[in-house]
């Protein structure tokens, strides 16, 4: 049979965690078709279509898609899903809203967050914040999946997939896009980013983040927070990396006046290289940093800038 | 407006998980439970709505081992008006659980279920989405805020790019986020009266719904452990370091 991957998109631009969720589900079953359901999306689609791996792209384009509301994108995949022995979406917030509608209307469950094609019908995913990793086999039937894309590599864009336009099926009518707030940031995103940079709560108010920022504009990284900033209000939820925020594996994260919860250690463990700054000598955090500096942050940041400039950052 | 709030009973938030040395999963024994915290920013919502005279009930479910008749009655204590346990000794998938809650919103002829967007457990951010699905309801999920009016409700969600809103006819389920609401702690006097308040007690067959697992597990193992690395004196010698090891 074959796999359809759901594009992660902004209409506009075909986003990274696609690239990654095609090499899993070249693992599960080929060939490998992708969903582009947008508006205007053309430009999408043709990004998916260079995707390596990738035999087809399915391309919807309709204003009722523009924003992935669940209820016309579960619509939609079961109009597809016959085809098909597995769909898979990357575990964002906008895979992990829809394709649990799917996996019930099919009645198969579905496999949240897999890390780890282990055979085609086998995966490993963590569970307990990553605490503890459960390998499971589903049963038969169709496969509905979700990617934690930070454990897969991207493939290369170096494809030629043909472009096919599939019809929609009617929009159920029960629910609609209002609106949304975006943040607004000529960074890396966080998700995509090599370095990162994050806050604690130990930043003790949202205008101390700009001390991160200028270290992030210098080595072109992202922004992010913990949990404890972001419920204070220092930050907007996007920056939140956690169990229940972002899942990060950059190159380095740099983690500042973040003591090191559990919650917090399930979204970065992972990162190539961790630093941590804490005034607390006894913070988790230096538990699991390769590099540690046990020192007020106020005055390590601006040390660490000037050494940067000095470097020629 | 009947309102239905699903709670589980999991691992304390604060507890370190231990994997079981069989490989079977995760020690359980002598560790202290508690309700997912998800769902006690339900519980609050759902409170909050009534105290806004939007809801008229609130209905506290759980499924699972008797000892979740406890999560229900910190529901109860909370502000919840009464329980629903169904027992069941073995974990319930988000699947089974759906069409258990599927079933009872069916019997309450409820107007809105408003539950956790995940469990601490298995992280799995299934179960509403499900239950959505199998009603035919819409879902508003990682509720930022929600807004009722005139039959529909305005939830206002976290995004990976911010925050989103969209409007959904009633009736629906809503998953709660984080920035939600910080919920209350119950008063002792409001503890005493959870204990009067009742409980019926229920099993997955009485809503003809088999809740056998369908996914094996064939190992749950620890993750592999980071090392602690060196701690350096200043953080100009960080900056030294990563550039030496080439992470900047």
């Amino acid at each position: 049979m074959a796999s359809l991957v759901i594009a992660e998109h902004d209409n506009k631009s075909l986003k990274d965690p696609t690239a990654k969720t095609v090499t899993a589900a070249t693992q599960v079953s080929t060939p490998v078709h992708v969903l582009v359901a947008g508006s205007d999306c053309s430009a999408v689609a043709e990004a998916a279509a260079k995707l390596a791996g990738v035999e087809r792209v399915l391309i919807v384009d309709d204003p009722v898609y523009a924003h992935a509301v669940a209820e016309p994108m579960e619509a939609l995949i079961l109009s597809l899903v016959g085809s098909y022995d597995a769909v898979l979406a990357p575990a964002t917030t906008s895979g992990k809203n829809f394709l649990p509608r799917v996996a019930a209307k099919l009645d198969v469950p579905q496999v949240s967050e897999i890390i780890k094609v282990v055979s085609p019908d086998t995966f490993e995913r963590p569970i307990y914040a990553g605490n503890a990793i459960a390998t499971v086999q589903v049963p038969e039937g169709k496969k509905i999946i979700t990617v934690r894309t930070t454990a897969f590599k991207a493939v290369e864009p170096t494809g030629s997939a043909q472009i096919q336009k599939v019809s929609a099926p009617a929009d159920p009518g029960i629910s609609r896009f209002v609106g949304e707030e975006l943040s607004k940031s000529e960074r890396p995103e966080l998700t995509s980013a090599k370095i990162i940079i994050s806050g604690g709560r130990g930043m003790q108010s949202g205008e101390n983040f700009h001390l991160l920022e200028k270290i992030a504009d210098k080595l072109h990284a992202a922004v992010g927070a913990s949990r404890a900033a972001v419920d204070a209000g220092f930050v907007p939820n996007d920056y939140q990396v956690g169990q229940t925020g972002k899942v990060v594996a950059p190159d380095l994260y740099i983690a500042v006046g973040i003591s090191g919860a559990i919650q917090h250690l399930a979204g970065m463990k992972d990162s190539k290289v961790i630093a941590a700054i804490n005034k607390d000598e006894e913070a988790p955090i230096f538990q699991i940093a390769d590099y540690g500096v046990v020192a007020d942050l106020f005055k390590a940041i601006p040390e660490m800038e000037a050494e940067l400039t000095k470097l020629g950052y | 407006m009947k309102v239905i709030v699903p709670v589980k009973r999991v691992i304390d938030f604060n507890v370190k998980v231990r994997v079981k040395a069989d490989g079977t999963g995760v020690d359980l024994a002598n560790v202290k439970m508690s309700m997912n915290p998800f769902d006690e920013i339900a519980i609050e919502e759902a409170i909050r709505l009534k105290e806004k005279g939007n809801a008229s009930e609130i209905v506290a479910v759980s499924i699972g081992p008797q000892q979740a008749g406890e999560t229900i009655r910190t529901a109860l204590a909370m502000g919840a008006d009464r329980g629903i346990l169904v027992k069941a000794d073995t974990d319930v998938e988000p699947l089974a659980v759906a069409k258990i809650l599927k079933a009872i919103c069916e019997t309450e002829q409820a107007d809105l279920v408003i539950l956790g967007k995940q469990a601490i457990d298995d992280d799995s951010n299934q179960t509403g989405q499900m239950l959505a699905a199998l009603l035919g309801w819409p879902q508003g999920t990682f509720a930022h805020k929600v807004d009722i009016k005139d039959g529909k409700v305005d939830v206002e969600r976290e995004i990976d790019g911010g925050l989103q809103t969209v409007e959904i006819k009633l009736p629906a389920v809503v998953t709660t986020d984080l920035r939600l609401n910080e919920p209350r702690y119950a008063s002792l006097p409001n503890i005493m009266k959870a204990k009067k308040k009742p409980i019926d007690q229920k099993t997955p067959g009485d809503y003809a719904v088999d809740a056998t697992p369908r996914l094996k597990v064939l190992k749950v193992t620890e993750p592999p452990k980071r090392q602690a690395g060196v701690k350096l004196k200043t953080a100009t010698e960080l900056v030294d370091k990563l550039k030496e090891i080439g992470a900047i």
